[in-house]
């Protein structure tokens, strides 16, 4: 690049303030962007490598940077197999399984199927979409504590629908060591699927009214109208959908925590509940590096093949 | 545009210079004190230090919780931003103090005799090297009932000497129909009743044995299996909606009348004391049934930093303020714990404080005063995680028998040393 500038001066030299103005405005927009561009650089990807490193250390309390081998991973996955009873890692790693595949499923579907009612051209849309939507706004943390007192059967629905007179109703799924992921599914979705909605909504307005119409005239039914046309053009937005979905189901730390504080028995940990809880309350940094860095292989090996196989078609 | 920038930098860098040079007259202090009793106990030092000119300044932690505390903890001192002493538990000090990080007060300990006042057992954890790093604020001690004196009335029940007595009382209790036993079904309440259970099936010997030397013998042994028994009695007597409870939940309930005893450190005293209820009258203090004249501890310390020298007095004079008798005094009575040097008066105390102060000088002297290990002052942070997580399994049912509990508190009790 500079040495294309260098020409330019040497074959134009009356020219050169000019130049030297031209180049520094070609120059601005990396000017701007490189603090960002360092920034990202070493807090994200210099401490990826950071972690990586070490996961290969003994690290404990503090990091210590001499390199003593796979001691941590070795760890990992001999807990991987560790179930019965079953290790705090293999809680961690089944529950992500549970939640990530409900989460992510439930919340597309019903994003879907809201926004598919809603874009029936009903009367109050403006009043019904932010309804749906607001739950976005509120943080884990209060999502979390909002739903442990409604789900707690002292407290919130069971209470409430005996004191009704409806004795026999039985709901203590956040209380049970089996079930209490699965309340982690239903406060996660209930926030994320407004959201999803929206996007969804967005595409579906998005679609050339044409195509629809020449699908009416040509027989076909509602049903088949959004199987094989409507859902089929929403692709796009099923996979941005999907990778913020992704992200939130992976990071959803703070949720756990305020709705379950780790669930009877530690029951609903998810992995970043256990890399928290294995770098900073138990002293055990080398393990809680090693157990982010499976986290990260495993969210690199779902999305990449994912993003590979999308992105490539598009040059079609 | 770039002026603007220049301005923004400039003014960001003297920000961030003036944060760092703390004024010498400064306290800087890392606590997690922050709710009504404990901030009130702690305005105490707060007055004491400002006597001799000292300011109080605290650093702020977002989101409470000792936890928190210690995260932003472990970044000031990678920072090396040192704060002039901040809370802390156990082992932490410990840890800091072999990473080399903290300051020295021998010589200050020298002048107002600590060595021969705080318990020996507390200087463990106070003193690294030889040398003092940490100034004990309090004893706590777990192996409390806590009892609602209404309902023991109602029922007939006396003072539990023994395990099955306790259990007949449960028993009683659960015949009236009030919940007998309030538990938080959270890992470390679990865990610290299972200290007291401990203690009281196996004797000060064998939990000593196997809780602060981690025998391995007495881990699996039978006196094991049977404490893992009694706990399973014990959760028998528990409320089916206990899963996950606050422990400040569960003592409302006994304060309440819906529950008869809570299993608790001395800290839930305090929340008596915010209900407004007497020892004697309203509730009743014992020691879990079978470890009267031991002590399990644990204690709140606040670690001394290396801090630079123009900042050290400020930090003597708060260790000296923090261990003096008059401030021992005054903040214990609020806090519900007892204080950390055994030469102090118990004019103010309550009949509970009396006998705490009393039995932390029984169990000095007698060699009873143990660590708790579910509290982190047993073992290193992570044996007493892996600890409280094979309690809580065993409460939950993922671990079936005592059987299989031994085997995996063994199990993770050597994989985390």
């Amino acid at each position: 690049m500079s040495t294309v500038a260098t020409t330019q001066i040497k074959l134009t030299p009356e020219r050169s303030r000019p130049t030297v103005r031209a180049r520094l405005q070609d120059a601005l927009p990396k000017i701007v962007l490189a603090p960002s561009f360092a920034i990202t650089i070493v807090f994200v990807y210099g401490f990826i490598l950071w972690t990586i490193y070490l996961s290969f250390t003994n690290s404990k309390t503090f990091p210590s940077y001499v390199i003593t081998g796979s001691r941590a991973y070795q760890r990992l996955w001999g807990w991987t197999f560790d179930t019965d009873p079953p290790s705090s890692w293999y809680t961690s790693i089944t529950n992500m399984g549970i939640f990530g595949f409900l989460y992510i499923l439930i919340c597309l579907a019903l994003g879907l199927f809201l926004a598919i009612l809603l874009d029936q051209k009903i009367r109050g849309e403006g009043v019904l979409r932010p309804i749906y939507l607001y739950p976005m706004a509120l943080s884990f943390i209060v999502t979390g504590v909002a739903w442990k007192w409604f789900l707690d059967p002292g407290l919130g629905l069971e209470q409430t629908l005996h004191q009704w007179g409806w004795t026999s109703f039985h709901f203590d799924w956040i209380k049970n060591k089996d079930f209490v992921i699965y309340t982690v599914v239903i406060a996660g979705v209930w926030q994320a699927s407004g959201f999803i909605m929206a996007m969804f909504l967005a595409g579906l307005r998005g679609i050339d009214g044409e195509i629809m119409k020449a699908a009416q005239i040509d027989g076909a039914t509602t049903f088949q109208l959004y199987r094989r046309i409507v859902i089929p053009l929403l692709r796009p937005i099923f996979l941005s959908a999907f990778i913020v979905l992704a992200h939130l189901a992976i990071k959803s730390y703070d949720l756990v925590v305020a709705l379950t504080s780790g669930g009877p028995g530690g029951s609903a940990w998810l992995p970043s509940n256990f890399m928290y809880e294995y770098t900073f309350k138990r002293n055990e940094m080398a393990v809680g590096s090693a157990s982010a860095v499976i986290m990260l292989m495993t969210i690199v090996a779902i999305i990449v093949p994912y993003l590979y196989s999308e992105l490539r078609e598009k040059p079609r | 545009m770039l002026r603007k920038l220049l301005i923004g930098t400039a003014l960001a860098t003297s920000f961030a210079f003036s944060a760092h040079a703390a004024d010498v007259k400064e306290v800087q202090m890392l606590h997690w004190w922050t709710s009504g009793g404990e901030a009130a106990a702690l305005n105490v030092l707060k007055g004491d230090l400002a006597k001799e000119g000292y300011a109080w300044k605290d650093v702020p932690v977002a989101g409470g919780g000792g936890d928190a505390a210690m995260t932003a903890l472990k970044a000031m001192v990678a920072a090396g931003n040192y704060p002039t002493a901040s809370q802390m538990l156990g082992y932490t000090v410990l840890d800091y103090a072999a990473a080399g990080v903290m300051g020295d007060l021998t010589e200050t300990a020298k002048k107002e005799g600590w060595d021969k006042s705080v318990p020996a057992a507390l200087q463990k954890f106070s003193v690294y090297d030889g040398k003092w790093v940490a100034a004990p604020v309090n004893v706590h001690s777990v192996n409390w009932l806590w009892i609602n004196k209404a309902v023991m009335d109602k029922i007939g029940g006396t003072e539990p000497k023994t395990f099955d007595d306790f259990v007949a009382l449960l028993d009683k209790a659960k015949a009236a129909g009030v919940i007998p036993l309030a538990l938080g079904g959270q890992n470390w309440q679990e865990a610290t009743m299972f200290d007291s259970v401990v203690l009281s099936t196996g004797g000060p010997e064998f939990y000593k044995k196997a809780f602060n030397d981690l025998d391995d013998a007495s881990l699996k042994s039978d006196t094991m299996k049977k404490s893992f028994d009694n706990l399973a009695k014990l959760v028998t007597y528990v409320d089916p909606n206990f899963s996950g409870r606050d422990w400040n939940l569960a003592t409302a309930m006994v304060i309440k009348g819906d529950a008869l005893v809570q299993v608790m450190g001395d800290w839930a005293k305090g929340e008596f004391h915010a209900a407004k209820k007497t020892p004697g009258t309203d509730f009743l203090c014992y020691r879990f049934p079978g470890t009267d004249g031991s002590v399990i501890y644990n204690s709140d310390m606040f670690g001394m930093f290396n801090v630079p020298e123009d900042r050290k007095a400020a930090q003597v004079a708060l260790a000296t303020a923090t261990l003096s008798k008059s401030f021992q005094s005054a903040f214990n009575v609020v806090k519900g714990s007892v204080p950390a040097r055994t030469d102090v008066p118990d004019t103010d105390f309550d009949a509970c404080g009396k006998k705490g102060i009393a039995d932390l000088k029984a169990a000095n002297e007698g060699g009873t005063l143990f660590g708790s290990l579910a509290q982190g002052y047993g073992a290193p942070p992570a044996v007493a995680n892996a600890y409280k997580d094979v309690v809580s399994k065993f409460v939950h049912g993922q671990i079936k028998t005592s059987d299989e509990a031994v085997t995996e508190l063994v199990k993770a009790i050597d994989d985390a040393k």
